[in-house]
């Protein structure tokens, strides 16, 4: 492992910077590369960031998600079902960093170990990729994947839940550059009647940690939520429902669900601030 | 006297209990935690629960009352000398976990990590399975502990093992249908992972084999390798000698790992695995993941596994349910990689030549997934020749497969088997109905 004095902003780590100026959280959208095809992807995915999200996460399918809940299942499987490859994956990269925004690849951890850890990243990064997501390696065995986005300049995104011990927390924010994904509750994908106070609560307590930057994903939906969410975390990370809009409505459906999304988002600190600023965890500012 | 790729005389000078003496969480490159973060603190407590029981005389005794009146150890061993003649006359020796409560080796792990579930201060266990005995085993000693049982199967599993469905249901257990990627092993294991990282406040993932985020790799073989303690000592006093190889069947590798690991530090004694070898290893269309001999992570461990070029796990195919599985436990990638044990692929009709041959020449029915190693000691005693002596785990029975033998020994007529289809059909597999029964 490098030392501790490395710069842990990166690429996704400076945007949200830009927005906590700006006095508002990041929306943060998640999408299968590959689904309902690949071309169709990438227009959904550019067309959330032209209707407000700051910040794309385009999903590796994978043959098994285990973090994943059956909206996200059923769309990865069709992705491969198509026939969607992890090249084709990066060359998606590429095309949706057109649009301006940071793209991050999430995916679980053995296409990338297939691929070749450092190749990956090599690739990821000449894509215009931003880093990775990684639900299923934990930093412990993140040493080969610490070297290699080392290497190639990229963002490495982990993630805490509410059941990360304190040592935990610390050495995951450590671990991260650009952002901690903190998961909202003990479970998987999926969109959730309510967050929870389990979310506030590790989002506090992960910044306790020494993290910087802290987003939230698991069960966010609907506007009110990302309201919710936006007054106090980094970023707003919404992935079912964009899958389950795009599966429904089409790309139309997207472009409004990243409108109203943002429409929420951008009211959150709004509210929090009319609320005073106490709470809203901005404590590092 | 030697055997080719055994890899047993490869390391003859190992220390005294150095292979015996492995911890997870890595064997050799193999092993380790590759989980969502969620889950760490479950598989801390785990590790620290099952340590401090291991070590506490109380545990141990309770475990070893249970199997002395409950499970029926020790298993016996059986001498099969008309089967033997068919194996170069060889001398063979089978190890009868067969007979045990629930019918196979399962319930050694079952009721030690059950016994964890409880001293953990949980109320519910959730399991996968594949031939079902897993499940059978695991029901069998919720009920017996009072805790609460889900059991996850594939869709597909649960058409062909339809009688064991019916054993959990009546044994209290909800069993649920995995709809999803080959509805086989391995899409119970996906569902049961989130099914626990869901709900792990409360329930203790009883996983069946030793495979898995680490400390299961090496918790489930040290519930197991009572097979290979009793069968050493039971060798030794019947031959006076140390059999030539010892075999086992391996699809996530317990009952293989259970016999092993008493023999590990015993370099003159090969180990050898029988991998489900399907329609023939080069067909494809099979589950032999460490003869295929690809690195990679599925299921939270570092292991050797069946996936095409992208990492997308590979189908398995194997008539026996229970070996149906793309990976194997990191402990065994370890031990091939080092050559301390070989793994051979047998096909389903190999495998059902020796299902056919031990049930008339010794009277008894081996599950499917056992009759893989009885194939490999056919082999391996015409190798050796009639001075050898060999040791077969025998980890299950095959009442569950007869509706399987039938079909393929066509020993069934045409009418007798739309019978048979007509009351599978019956069986409310996918409603999930029957748990109250």
């Amino acid at each position: 492992m490098t030392g501790s004095a490395v710069d842990q902003t990166g690429r996704t780590g400076a945007r949200l910077e830009e927005l906590r100026a700006a006095g508002r959280a990041a929306l943060i959208s998640f999408l299968p590369a590959g689904f309902p095809d690949l071309e169709t992807s990438v227009a959904a995915a550019r067309a959330a960031v032209e209707a407000g999200v700051d910040i794309v996460e385009l999903g590796l399918p994978y043959s098994d998600p285990v973090m994943d809940g059956p909206v996200i299942q059923r769309a990865a499987q069709q992705a491969l079902d198509g026939g969607t490859r992890t090249k084709q994956v990066l060359h998606a990269v590429e095309q949706v960093a057109a649009a301006g925004a940071p793209v991050v690849v999430m995916t679980y951890w053995n296409p990338v170990l297939r691929y070749g850890v450092d190749a990956f990243a090599r690739d990821l990064a000449s894509a215009g990729g931003a880093g990775l997501i990684t639900p299923d390696l934990v930093p412990d065995e993140a040493g080969e994947w610490i070297a290699a986005s080392d290497a190639h300049d990229l963002d490495r995104i982990f993630l805490v839940a509410p059941s990360s011990s304190p040592e935990r927390l610390a050495m995951t924010a450590r671990a991260c550059r650009g952002f901690v994904y903190a998961a909202s509750t003990m479970g998987v994908t999926g969109v959730r009647a309510s967050v929870g106070d389990a979310a506030q609560r590790l989002v506090h307590d992960t910044r306790g940690a020494g993290a910087e930057r802290v987003c939230v994903g698991l069960g966010v939906s609907n506007p009110e939520q990302a309201a919710e969410v936006g007054a106090y975390a980094d970023g707003v990370i919404v992935g079912s429902a964009f899958v389950k809009a795009l599966d429904d409505r089409g790309l139309d459906g997207v472009t409004q669900l990243a409108g109203d999304l943002a429409a929420g988002v951008a009211r959150s600190r709004a509210a929090a601030a009319t609320n005073s600023t106490a709470g809203t965890g901005k404590a590092s500012e | 006297m030697t055997i080719a790729g055994s890899g047993a005389r490869q390391q003859p000078q190992q220390q005294p209990g150095h292979l015996r003496d492995q911890h997870g969480p890595y064997f050799g490159q193999f092993g380790g935690r590759f989980v969502p973060e969620a889950l760490i603190r479950a598989l801390d407590e785990l590790d620290t629960c099952y340590r401090q029981a291991w070590a506490d005389e109380a545990f141990r005794a309770e475990l070893d009352r249970l199997h002395a009146t409950y499970t029926g150890r020790p298993s016996i061993l059986t001498e099969v000398p008309r089967f033997a003649e068919h194996a170069g006359g060889a001398r063979i020796l089978l190890k009868r976990e067969d007979l045990n409560h629930t019918g196979s080796h399962k319930i050694n792990n079952v009721l030690g990590q059950a016994l964890l579930t409880k001293r953990m201060g949980k109320t519910r266990v959730i399991a996968e399975t594949g031939a079902g005995q897993h499940g059978v085993a695991t029901a069998t000693a919720a009920a017996l502990l009072d805790l609460e049982c889900v059991v996850y199967m594939g869709e597909h599993d649960t058409e062909r093992q339809a009688l064991n469905v019916a054993r959990m249901r009546l044994l209290g257990a909800d069993v649920i249908p995995v709809k999803t990627g080959s509805r086989t092993l391995k899409d119970a294991i996906n569902e049961a992972l989130r099914d626990w990282v869901t709900n792990v406040d409360t329930t203790h993932y009883l996983m069946g084999t030793v495979a898995g985020p680490h400390p299961f790799p090496e918790m489930v073989r040290d519930f197991q390798k009572v097979i290979g303690e009793e069968a050493r000592g039971q060798v030794l006093d019947l031959t006076g000698r140390l059999p030539d190889a010892v075999l086992a069947c391996v699809g996530g590798g317990s009952n293989a790992i259970g016999i092993f690991h008493a023999f590990l530090d015993d370099p003159d004694v090969a180990l050898i695995s029988l991998e489900a070898g399907g329609d023939g290893f080069d067909t494809g269309r099979h589950a032999s993941s460490i003869t295929a001999g690809q690195t990679g992570v599925l299921h939270g461990a570092k292991s050797f596994l069946l996936q095409d070029e992208d990492g997308q796990t590979l189908e398995s195919h194997s008539i026996s349910a229970g070996l149906d599985y793309p990976g194997v436990g990191p402990e065994h990638a370890w031990l091939a990689s080092t050559g301390r044990a070989a793994y051979r692929p047998v096909t389903d009709s190999a495998a059902m030549e020796a299902f056919r041959l031990l049930c008339r020449t010794e009277g008894i029915i081996p599950a499917i997934e056992s009759a893989h190693a009885l194939a490999g000691a056919l082999e391996t005693g015409r190798e050796l020749g009639p001075d050898s002596l060999l040791l077969v785990n025998l980890s299950g029975r095959g009442d569950k497969d007869v509706d399987t033998a039938a079909r393929w020994f066509g020993v069934l007529s045409d009418a007798d088997l739309v019978q048979s289809a007509a009351t599978a059909a019956a069986t409310p597999v996918d409603e999930g109905e029957g748990a109250g029964w």
